[in-house]
């Protein structure tokens, strides 16, 4: 086993890697950029190394930087967590040049998934499921016509070469398709200077349904059970949980047995997970495959009492799978709310700054994966995830009551977070009723003022007026520096009172 | 003690909305008085039974005739708001006899306003000049934050009388961008 590892990451998961590492008696190394000197994974660690400024192209993606640490510090193996360098061959490659263990799959396998068509041929092969479609461009309108006619409307048209929604043409009916065509390969063609264009039938309000899996470096390969991914924004996911309210154990296993498929089709090694699409009949599609650990990946832990990153470190560290797929039993209902520093009031627009108050939840099937803490200023450098906030029951119903226990429990001042939206979520009748797809949440926010249903206890709104009333001039007869002077970096007007004034004013209270 | 307390309704948290409205609230008359064993306390002339707690800054445990209620305090760079549970109020507190908070108090709609920073940025574009005539809601600046952009519009019609804002410079919350008349 490694004696010391380091943790090429920031924020909440690499706490999340530090905890694990601790928990297994090995060293910690952190590294930050100058803004995250005083940021929890730099406190937490053993040992801890600046790598360049602010912008993560300048510290959290500079290879180099990371490697020379791993050389001075001395540690044996490095993980990657998410995002940054975690699906990054090259690096991968670089650490195996370096004689240093990156905890996660081959460099070969990282390429193999991350070229799109390569993936494909090597899949289809493997008899994996994809959307039905042709793979290369069309010849001809007669072509596109058949096919569709064969696949069944709607279709989607898609540009080769493209993305960002350009050269995309949805079509409902055969006497779209020719005009349809034409359009979308010439803006493929203006846009990507190819007019290449393919024909794939059309997912309606598929949803977002991914699937676990673990493999050792030995040839096992094992599925974990589903995560039902639908709830996004702008392609971020926002709530996940496991197991999805529609998959029953025979899907699960169909969808776990193709995981594996693919796993193993691309020789893969360590934790993984495919997506997948799933259309309104609960088909399901090949995606991609994320060749890292998923931010989402605590809901399986809870479902199956399995340490994801424990076991990542024991795969590279050479270990054998310690059980197999007969032992992997799915138990209980866990829902993950990603709680982000975001303005509910301004669009979701990120919210940086100084955390002035933190209140937070614990107690019975409650558990959360924080990166913040009071005082700690939110940086604008980086992704505004702040933490985790994961309930698990023994069903839907109990998790989704002890999260909004928990949610009620929540409070951060100073930022605005999105945690006010997770009451609505948990609280609508669809989101109770499992009828989720990935154009779920924009309904959602589309709404206006949501009837909300909430076990918490309900006040009429002239009575909580009175107590707000009450409480702003308790305040401020008890401590008026902070309610009448401007707080934070207005002017260095806010005053904060010692602690034996304020204990002696509560004390004069009583 | 004597206040004067604005309430507005309950904005963002559970209950959806936007900030604002508050000045359409009347005023509520608070008195607080300290006597044994805690505190006389009269809303709009009625006497209320209170007992209040502050466990922690910005944290206030109150009882109201038994019921407990634990509110929480949060200054943003414009704003008061109190939290009861999830609802939050935006608030505003007048001490009748201070000239001082009156004045901060007064001239929201009349008068020049302050356009500030509402979270730390970099301001990447400047959609209008000093001078230029703006209606309420235009665009005057945009400020960049965890690579989203935000446009900072003007609460009234009126001129931009300054601009301090300049493209490039990092701001923080509270942080003067444009003043409007």
């Amino acid at each position: 086993m490694f004696k010391k590892i380091l943790i090429a990451n920031r924020g909440e998961i690499a706490v999340r890697i530090l905890r694990a590492c601790r928990e297994m008696g090995i060293a910690t190394v952190a590294v930050y950029s100058d803004i995250d000197r005083a940021s929890l994974h730099v406190r937490k660690a053993d040992e801890a190394y600046p790598i360049g400024p602010a912008p993560a192209a300048e510290s959290y993606l500079r290879m180099d930087k990371i490697l020379d640490v791993a050389e001075r510090s001395g540690a044996e193996a490095i993980h990657p967590g998410y995002g940054f360098l975690s699906e990054n061959a090259k690096f991968a490659q670089a650490c195996a040049d370096a004689g240093v263990k990156f905890i996660g799959p081959t460099p070969h396998s990282m390429n193999l998934m991350g070229s799109k068509t390569s993936a494909r041929q090597q899949m289809e092969k493997a008899g994996v499921p994809f959307v039905p479609g042709t793979s290369r461009g069309l010849a001809s309108a007669e072509e596109g016509e058949q096919v569709a006619e064969r696949i069944g409307y709607p279709v989607m048209l898609k540009a080769a070469a493209g993305g960002g929604g350009k050269g995309m043409r949805l079509v409902h009916t055969s006497t779209e398709l020719r005009s349809a065509l034409e359009s979308a390969q010439s803006e493929a063609q203006r846009s990507f200077g190819d007019s290449e264009v393919y024909i794939e039938k059309a997912i309606v309000n598929p949803r977002h349904i991914e699937m676990q899996v673990l493999a050792d470096e030995h040839g096992n390969t094992v599925w974990l059970g589903e995560r039902e991914c639908s709830i996004q924004r702008r392609h971020q996911k926002v709530l996940e949980e496991a197991p999805s309210p529609i998959v029953d154990p025979d899907m699960r296993r169909r969808m776990g047995e193709v995981a594996v498929k693919v796993a193993q089709a691309a020789s893969y090694t360590n934790a993984g997970t495919i997506e997948y699409l799933v259309d309104q009949q609960k088909n399901f599609y090949f995606l991609e495959m994320n060749t890292r650990l998923q931010v989402e990946h605590p809901v399986t832990e809870l479902t199956t009492g399995l340490d994801l990153v424990h076991l990542q470190i024991r795969i590279a560290a050479g270990e054998k799978l310690p059980f197999a797929q007969a032992n992997v039993a799915i138990r209980g209902h866990a829902i993950e709310c990603r709680i982000y520093a975001e303005d509910p009031d301004n669009n979701y627009f990120p919210s940086p700054g100084k955390i002035t108050v933190l209140l937070q939840p614990s107690g019975p099937g409650i558990r959360r994966d924080s990166g913040m803490y009071e005082g700690w200023n939110v940086p604008m450098d980086y992704d505004p995830l702040l933490a985790k906030l994961i309930g698990y029951g023994t069903d839907r119903r109990q998790t989704i009551m002890r999260l909004e226990r928990a949610l009620y429990e929540y409070f951060v001042a100073g930022i605005k977070t999105n945690i006010s939206l997770f009451q609505r979520i948990l609280g609508d009748a669809d989101f109770r009723a499992g009828r989720l797809d990935t154009g779920y949440l924009d309904r959602l926010l589309a709404k206006s003022n949501p009837a909300v249903v909430s076990n918490v206890p309900e006040r009429e709104t002239e009575e909580l007026e009175r107590v707000a009333a009450i409480a702003a001039g308790m305040f401020a007869a008890l401590d008026p520096d902070a309610t009448s002077g401007k707080n934070g970096n207005a002017g260095g007007s806010a005053k904060i009172p010692s602690n034996w004034k304020r204990a002696g004013r509560a004390e004069g209270l009583r | 003690m004597v206040y004067e307390i604005i309430v507005g309704g309950p904005v963002g948290g559970l209950s959806g909305g936007k900030a604002g409205g508050k000045n359409s609230a009347t005023p509520r008359r608070l008195e607080l008085e300290k006597c044994e064993g805690g505190w006389a306390c009269r809303l709009d002339g009625e006497a209320i039974s209170i007992d209040a707690v502050i466990p922690r800054r910005d944290v206030l445990s109150l009882l109201v005739d038994g019921r407990s209620y634990e509110i929480k305090r949060e200054q943003t760079a414009t704003d008061l708001h109190m939290w009861v549970g999830s609802a939050r109020f935006a608030v505003e507190i007048r001490d009748p006899r201070s000239l001082r908070s009156r004045q901060q108090a007064g001239g929201d709609e009349k008068g020049p306003r302050k356009i500030v920073a509402p979270m730390p940025g970099r301001i990447v574009r400047l959609l209008v000049a000093e001078g230029a005539s703006v209606e309420a809601g235009q665009g005057l600046v945009v400020v960049e934050a965890m690579k989203m952009q935000n446009e900072i519009k003007s609460p009234k019609k009126g001129v931009v009388k300054k601009m301090p804002a300049t493209v490039g410079a990092a701001v923080n919350p509270g942080d003067v961008l444009a003043i409007v008349e």
